[in-house]
């Protein structure tokens, strides 16, 4: 808890605790203070708290480094127990195995087909339940379907697994799809509860002009209505992204044929090869790895700020 | 900032009677659009084939002797009496309560600590920041392989090179310290999250209630435990009640740490109920799934009570 401290008292007084502004790297800060009053000085940069967090990030940076510097490792090198050490030579042959064992194009195919149909059906399903909620709210069977809905919020998977389990097999959803669903289905409560405090704070009278020019519910809802859910649909969207992608309790459950396993699944093949295959195994789990990275890198800013609107909005 | 709790509170029967009297005063009569209900019965429907109706058949059959297929017979509540009794499963709820008592709170202090830091005057926030939160978008079990093989190889070679005698064996064979491990692995896929929730709480606090406060002479310390906690007390129930649905439910990262081992040591509920689909006592395995969601709706309702009024707005 130290770095929650804030050290000597003189830097409390000229900006305590919370850096509002984050201003704009580099010009912000170095104009000197905002305060006219020139009573105050100046505050530099925090250095102690900025090396602490640097320290911070190598708990995050040190594993995957670890994994990137295995996966290039030849076999014999990577048995050697040393996994700190840089690869010595560089040898991509652990991706080529690595792309055979898991057939890697099939199962990245299926893991992203899963999250597509996750994805969409969490964006159709919650954002229409979640403005006809909104907009009938005076009535007791729309305003109960939320609380219904939001029951899901309480009820982990494992609680449902076993008849689920039975039911997709019994109406041959047992693959790839009937995956894709419960994904969707796991992602409605949280869904619903995001769009329903955004739409409240949508002004209404946007879709009353429009309902005086003429248009249908639908039409506004399509036109009007989803345009304005922008930020959220990006949110929404990519939770749904990233909770299927990532996930291996439900498809290696509900998944009958190990042919159609997603990405995170078929990795355990290494488990039983892990003897003498470190390289192949960190190669297929940085090629696991990357696509969510990669996603992150592009989309940080909806990721963050889909955490921050989920907190505060909800 | 307004912050209300993400989950449903229904439980205020002053809210639904004024909106019924409202319906009744003005919309009487007013039947709602055909295309309300179009919009919100597709998820309704989904929601109950998928999830409401498999779990009220599940908790149906923990009634009974039903094996998964075939015949049964009603038992009434002889298998919810055998569970109280089973050292296999008392053992797997000490084991799971325990672990999430453990890394919420772990999680919770070192994500504060973090988002305290990083909203300091510090240089590189962005970059700090983007880095700590990579975790979250990390598939549980790719990051759980990695870590079992940081445990099992890299943590022993490099504890022997330095004659540190307790770490030279991996922890994760070890049937009293395994947990420390699925602990370690659970709370650095969690933190991320928490600690963006968080950074969005401590951004909200305007930075006049800290001048006003240092100038009346108070510590960073106690700046921190007067003004802020108070302040960011809804954040708090937010990731402690997010947090430890999670943790309840946990079955990828210990799957791809321990598979529950050594012995059952580390098995959690999660993993013992799924047992029931290949070990023949699916219905004893969902009077088990039954208890564990009465648990886990007891333990949210707890959270919320000891948080309700605690929460300071401003």
């Amino acid at each position: 808890m130290s770095a929650v401290q804030q050290g000597p008292a003189q830097e409390s007084a000229a900006r305590p605790g919370v850096d509002r502004s984050r201003p704009p790297r580099g010009g912000g800060r170095a104009s000197g203070p905002r305060r006219p009053s020139g009573a105050r000085r100046p505050a530099g940069p925090n250095w102690p708290v900025t090396v602490l967090l640097g320290l911070a990030t190598l708990t995050v940076l040190v594993p995957l480094y670890v994994t990137v510097s295995m996966a290039f490792k030849t076999s014999e090198q990577a048995a050697d127990g040393n996994a700190l050490s840089l690869p010595a030579p560089f040898d991509g042959s652990g991706f080529v195995e690595a792309w055979q064992l898991t057939r890697f194009p099939v199962s990245f195919g299926i893991s992203l087909g899963v999250a597509l149909l996750a994805v969409v059906l969490t964006l159709f399903l919650s954002s229409l339940a979640a403005y006809a909620i909104v907009r009938n709210w005076d009535r007791r069977f729309f305003r109960w379907s939320l609380f219904y809905l939001l029951a899901a919020l309480f009820l982990p998977f494992p609680v449902v697994a076993l008849p689920q389990i039975q039911l997709t097999a019994l109406v041959g959803l047992d693959g790839p799809v009937g995956v894709g669903i419960l994904h969707a289905m796991f992602q409605l409560a949280f869904s619903v509860l995001l769009y329903s405090a955004y739409l409240r704070s949508l002004p209404i009278e946007l879709e009353e002009s429009a309902r005086i020019d003429g248009a249908s519910t639908w039409q506004i809802f399509w036109r009007v209505v989803l345009p304005l859910l922008g930020p959220m649909n990006a949110t929404v969207g990519i939770f749904a992204f990233l909770a299927s992608w990532n996930d291996f309790m439900m498809p290696s459950l509900i998944t009958a044929d190990p042919a159609l396993q997603t990405l995170p699944v078929v990795q355990n093949i290494f488990q039983s090869q892990f003897g003498t295959n470190y390289n192949v195994a960190f190669a297929s789990y940085l090629m696991a790895m990357a696509p969510t990275i990669v996603v992150y890198l592009f989309a940080q800013r909806w990721v963050i700020s889909g955490v921050t609107q989920g907190a505060v909005k909800s | 900032m307004t912050l209300q709790t993400p989950l449903p509170t229904p439980v205020d029967p002053g809210l639904d009677r004024r909106a019924a009297a409202s319906t009744r005063r003005a919309g009487h009569g007013r039947r709602p659009e055909l295309i309300w209900y179009v919009f919100l019965v597709p998820a309704l429907l989904a929601f109950t084939a998928f999830v409401v109706a498999p779990a009220a058949v599940g908790i149906f059959y923990s009634f009974t002797d039903y094996v998964g297929y075939g015949q049964w017979e009603f038992l009434g509540l002889s298998n919810y009496a055998a569970l109280f009794t089973d050292p296999r499963i008392l053992d797997s709820y000490g084991f799971t309560l325990g672990f999430a008592l453990v890394t919420v709170v772990l999680a919770q202090v070192v994500a504060l600590a973090l988002a305290v830091a990083l909203t300091r005057r510090i240089r590189f926030a962005p970059a700090l920041r983007g880095v700590l939160v990579i975790p979250m978008v990390l598939s549980g079990i790719v990051v759980a392989y990695v870590f079992a093989f940081l445990f099992s190889n890299t943590l022993p070679a490099l504890a022997t090179s330095v004659g540190f005698g307790p770490l030279e064996a991996s922890i994760l064979g070890d049937p009293d310290l395994a947990w420390l491990a699925i602990v370690i692995v659970s709370a650095w896929q969690t933190i991320p999250g928490a600690l963006l929730v968080y950074t969005a709480g401590l951004t909200a606090i305007p930075a006049e209630v800290y001048e006003a406060s240092s100038l009346d002479g108070a510590t960073a310390w106690k700046q921190f435990r007067l003004i802020t906690l108070p302040l960011i007390t809804g954040f708090v129930l937010i990731n402690t009640i997010l947090g430890v649905k999670g943790y309840l439910g946990a079955y990828d990262v210990i799957v791809g740490l321990t598979a529950g081992g050594p012995g059952t040591a580390t098995s959690s509920v999660a993993m013992t109920i799924f047992s029931g689909f290949t070990g023949g006592d699916y219905a004893y395995q969902m009077a088990n799934a039954t208890i564990f969601f009465i648990v886990t709706v007891v333990i949210s309702l707890i959270q919320l009570a000891v948080t309700r009024g605690r929460s300071v707005r401003l």
